[in-house]
């Protein structure tokens, strides 16, 4: 009676120390991001460019620009109204996120007086149909330049898929939750990618994040990561 | 029996160690910003003219209302959007008020702000 206890309990102590590895893991960085451009540069106010798609979908542009601001604005940063910068791209005859990319960072500041651009390209979105399933998969990558000195203050990429929905757990616990508020925030919409690129931009944008985007002055939590 | 408490208490002690860990790695803070259908109104202005300025600035207004009942804080380009609307519905003065609400809120935007309202005022005297 006594042995079978204590081996039980030694299950269940190397089951716990099993479970706490992995969320260890899961909370642990990896090979660190070099913050060191990011720190010393400290942007406060960020320009979203329209994104340059290369998926076939031609919604991509729009569905990732339209939800860029919620993470970098809850992330602690002044995001710069999204429609107005592209309403004026446009009446200034820029109407290609590729030809909105090659703007010099000096004109850009000099019109938007942003401290720091956010460079985003989609290399996928949409859905794949097969006859075993169809998967919906939005991918974004980006960049964060500093307007003001022209350094790479930041990159990365994420991606969302319908097929995390299937059991497997790709983004973690915090991954979980995101998904869980950004689903929230996003029922209304109909389109399923529009959906999943909002959890691509949360993940890639939102802070905390693994080697993500620092917070920014308006965070509680700024200069404590 | 004290083998029994101090049996449990070392049973605790995992529990304890795995909400100390979660409240280590899963801080999910208090949205700062009332987003309401925001982005979602965003989303529609780019997709084109499905749905016309007059029904999207019902909707924005209602949840900029909403907003202000509450306390909340309306997040970051809300309102120069609100102004982009009226602007499209030729109401430049409360486009011009919105423009220089966003101003007042986000010191951040006084540049940009400055620039759209002094285009404004070129275009349309």
């Amino acid at each position: 009676m006594n042995t079978q206890d204590s081996s039980f309990s030694r299950r269940a102590a190397a089951a716990v120390l099993v479970g706490l590895l992995a969320l260890l893991e899961a909370c642990a960085t990896p090979p660190a991001f070099d913050y060191t451009a990011f720190r010393q540069n400290r942007p406060a106010s960020l320009l979203v460019l329209p994104p340059v798609n290369e998926s076939p979908d031609i919604k991509a542009t729009y569905g990732v620009l339209a939800q860029a601001t919620l993470p970098l604005a809850e992330a602690g940063y002044y995001v710069l109204p999204v429609s107005l910068v592209d309403e004026t791209f446009r009446q200034n005859g820029l109407t290609t996120p590729s030809d909105i990319h090659a703007v010099s960072a000096n004109k850009l500041r000099e019109i938007f007086g942003a401290d720091a651009a956010v460079y985003l390209k989609v290399t996928s979105y949409g859905t794949s149909y097969s006859v075993i399933s169809s998967d919906t998969v939005v991918r974004v990558e980006g960049r964060i330049v500093d307007l003001r000195t022209g350094q790479l203050l930041w990159q990365g990429s994420a991606s969302a898929s319908s097929r995390e929905n299937e059991g497997s757990n790709q983004g973690g616990l915090v991954g979980l939750l995101v998904k869980a508020v950004v689903t929230q925030v996003l029922n209304t919409a109909t389109d399923a990618s529009y959906k999943y690129a909002g959890m691509a931009n949360q993940r890639l944008l939102g802070a905390p994040q693994k080697n993500g985007v620092l917070f920014g002055p308006r965070s509680p939590n700024y200069q404590k990561d | 029996m004290t083998a029994r408490v101090w049996k449990t208490g070392l049973a605790r002690l995992p529990a304890l160690a795995l909400a100390g860990l979660l409240a280590g790695c899963m801080q999910v803070p208090k949205p700062m910003y009332q987003w309401g259908g925001y982005q979602d109104q965003l989303y529609e202005h780019f997709k084109g003219d499905s749905q016309h300025p007059e029904a999207q600035l019902q909707v924005l207004e209602a949840q900029a209302q909403k907003a202000r009942g509450g306390g909340a804080a309306l997040p970051p380009g809300f309102r120069a959007h609100l102004g982009l609307v009226y602007l499209r519905l030729g109401r430049d003065a409360e486009a011009r008020q919105q423009l220089e609400a966003e101003k007042a809120s986000f010191p951040e935007s006084a540049q940009y702000m400055d620039f759209l309202l002094k285009r404004l005022a070129a275009a349309r005297s």
